[in-house]
């Protein structure tokens, strides 16, 4: 670091002159004193941002670009060399993939994953945190722990637990169901239950974010406010409708954006339970993505994808933003 | 759900009612957890028995000796363990530089950085893995640490944290030290960073967590099974057709118990500061 260290006396002109660099102050001297000491200010500004913009440009700056330049060639294995001689095909990639009967069905499980995981992940938070912030006053340490542990613990790790609580043979779900007379589906085998299944594990995992966001919103609200609705007359449901909510939105707002953006990219949930299958019934549109990009090293085609998606979850962020904020009046 | 409108009369009769439900919550949440740390004792019967047994029969490390014959887990163990640490050593000291300039240097461009910290915020990973890859490749860092700590070495995330803490230290303090002289680097590594020790306890937290549970990039980032940290290693034995069916289940539930035990003992101890973090970065 080229920075200086220790107390170092042109420092002084830096707080002196914070005031002479918006209004200038009259007087010649003064004035290049003020102009020194701004140099100084940026110049120590940028050398405070230099590291994370240089990590920054390299390694996300630059592969945004580069996934964009890749997604019009048809980057194969043989251009992980060459990069630069990866033949160029304009929107080929782009036609190709709404014609892709397994992208298309991936776009459609990683929407039906999305609109039924979003809404139960951020309604399960809520009442939770309702649960936690209102109904109990003792150990309220101890059950917020143990609502939010799923979320610290690796995806992976959990995935495989997950995979065998639902086994078909071995699992714990099966042997209750066995021992209540029935018979438990074979849920990860089943194509109309193995995507219920994943998202009953994702909803498990992040129902704790959700919770804390909720915690803390609910704690921001005034007492005062809750009492004066209580004073005129408001019973729980009303309270619930008419102040509670409509003063957690700018939580749920937040709570929203960031789920759908995560359950968007979902991947190490199919990619350990299910592989995608059963026939592609699990199969994401990342899952996919990873699979053209680095089984079949097709990376041209699975950049396209990757913008496929991200423009899909701007537009839907941006949504998102739009609807919550209008409703706020 | 919401608090009752009468308190003291209504609590009596619903107290009891929310202990019990957020209890039952509870349980459903632990289930998968329990099962996981019970199954990883239980031997091959027991696993197997049908109606399932909670309890082990017979408690056994068949499992663990098992799991540690087939795969090399305390490499993969020191693996997750070096690249998390440098991760987190990194993003502590770039992410509170950044956090320090956004909070508290009055520099030309600095909205620019922020709305460039923002942006940052909302990209997500798939975007950028696959030029990664290819720039990795290039650079001969493809399984090497270097290749696994670098892309991760400074989080926008990180940034917002730390300006949000920093913004709360008063300038006075600052100015006064200018005042005696102080130069910026001083100030910085003397005077803020000792103020905002807590946000730096909870960016460890966070960091470090965010990394040993990472798996897209060490997945894509590594071919060399020496290389693998604890969550590629597991995965990829989770989904081998070669491994050995018998007895599988238990070795898995053992690597699984292994990965996130450990977590899980940690957060018991630091929980204060998640809740916390998330709350920060979370309203403002």
């Amino acid at each position: 670091m080229s920075l200086s260290i220790g107390p170092a006396a042109d420092d002084t002109a830096v707080s002196k002159s914070r005031r002479a660099t918006r209004a200038p102050s009259p007087g010649g001297g003064s004035r290049r004193h003020g102009r020194r000491s701004l140099g100084r200010r940026n110049l120590h500004g940028w050398l405070f941002s230099t590291p994370f913009l240089a990590l920054f440009g390299v390694f996300m700056l630059f592969p945004i670009v580069a996934t964009l330049w890749m997604s019009f060639t048809d980057f194969g294995v043989r251009d992980v060399r060459q990069p630069l001689e990866a033949q160029f095909v304009g929107l080929d990639n782009y036609t190709k993939l709404f014609s892709d009967d397994t992208f298309l069905t991936a776009l459609f499980n990683t929407a039906y994953f999305v609109v039924i995981g979003v809404p139960l992940t951020i309604v399960l938070g809520l009442l939770v945190a309702l649960l936690l912030n209102n109904g109990i006053d003792r150990a309220r340490t101890f059950f917020r722990v143990g609502f939010y542990a799923p979320v610290v613990t690796s995806i992976v790790a959990v995935a495989v637990v997950w995979r065998f609580v639902l086994d078909p043979t071995d699992g714990l779900v099966a042997g209750v169901a066995a021992e209540l007379g029935t018979k438990a589906p074979d849920f990860l085998g089943s194509g109309t239950w193995a995507m219920p299944s994943l998202i009953l594990l994702a909803v498990w995992r992040n129902l704790g974010t959700v919770m804390v966001l909720f915690i803390a919103g609910l704690q921001a609200i005034p007492t005062e406010v809750r009492e004066a609705a209580r004073l005129d007359g408001a019973g729980g449901w009303q309270e619930l409708r008419r102040i509670t909510v409509p003063l957690l939105r700018p939580t749920l707002l937040y709570a929203t954006v960031i789920t759908t953006i995560g359950y968007l990219n979902v991947f190490e949930e199919p990619f350990v339970m299910t592989q995608g299958g059963p026939d592609n019934a699990t199969l994401t549109v990342s899952l996919d993505m990873y699979r053209e990009g680095f089984n079949f090293f097709h990376m041209g085609y699975a950049s396209a994808m990757a913008y496929v998606l991200f423009v899909v979850i701007m537009g839907i962020t941006a949504l998102q933003l739009r609807l919550l904020k209008d409703n706020t009046r | 759900m919401s608090a009752p409108s009468h308190p003291r009369q209504v609590n009596r009769v619903r107290r009891p009612l929310m202990y019990l439900l957020a209890s039952l919550g509870l349980l459903v949440m632990a289930t998968p957890f329990l099962w996981m740390a019970l199954s990883a004792f239980k031997t091959r019967q027991d696993l197997t028995a049908s109606p399932p047994v909670w309890l082990p029969t017979q408690w056994t490390l068949d499992n663990f000796h098992a799991l540690l014959d087939q795969l090399d887990m305390p490499r993969y163990f020191l693996n997750s363990l070096i690249v998390a640490v440098l991760v987190t050593v990194c993003n502590l000291l770039f992410c509170s530089m950044l956090g320090y300039a956004l909070a508290k240097l009055d520099f030309a461009g600095r909205s620019k950085v922020f709305g460039v910290v923002l942006a940052a915020l909302m990209v997500p990973a798939n975007l950028l893995i696959l030029p990664l890859y290819v720039l990795m490749s290039r650079l001969n860092l493809i399984d090497s640490y270097a290749g696994l700590v670098l892309p991760f070495a400074a989080s926008a995330f990180g940034v917002f944290l730390m300006r949000q803490f920093m913004q709360s230290v008063p300038d006075e303090v600052l100015e006064a030290a200018r005042i005696d002289g102080a130069g910026e680097w001083y100030i910085f590594w003397r005077i803020v960073l000792p103020l905002v020790r807590p946000a730096l306890a909870t960016l460890t937290i966070f960091t470090f967590l965010g990394s040993w549970n990472n798996f897209v990039w060490p997945l894509v980032a590594t071919n060399d099974p020496g290389k693998y940290t604890l969550p590629v290693a597991l995965a990829t034995f989770a989904n081998d057709p070669n491994r050995t069916v018998a007895g599988g289940n238990g070795m898995l539930m053992a690597g699984s118990l292994l990965v996130v035990l450990p977590v899980l003992v940690v957060f018991a101890v630091l929980q204060r500061h998640f809740t916390q973090g998330i709350a920060t970065a979370g309203l403002k």
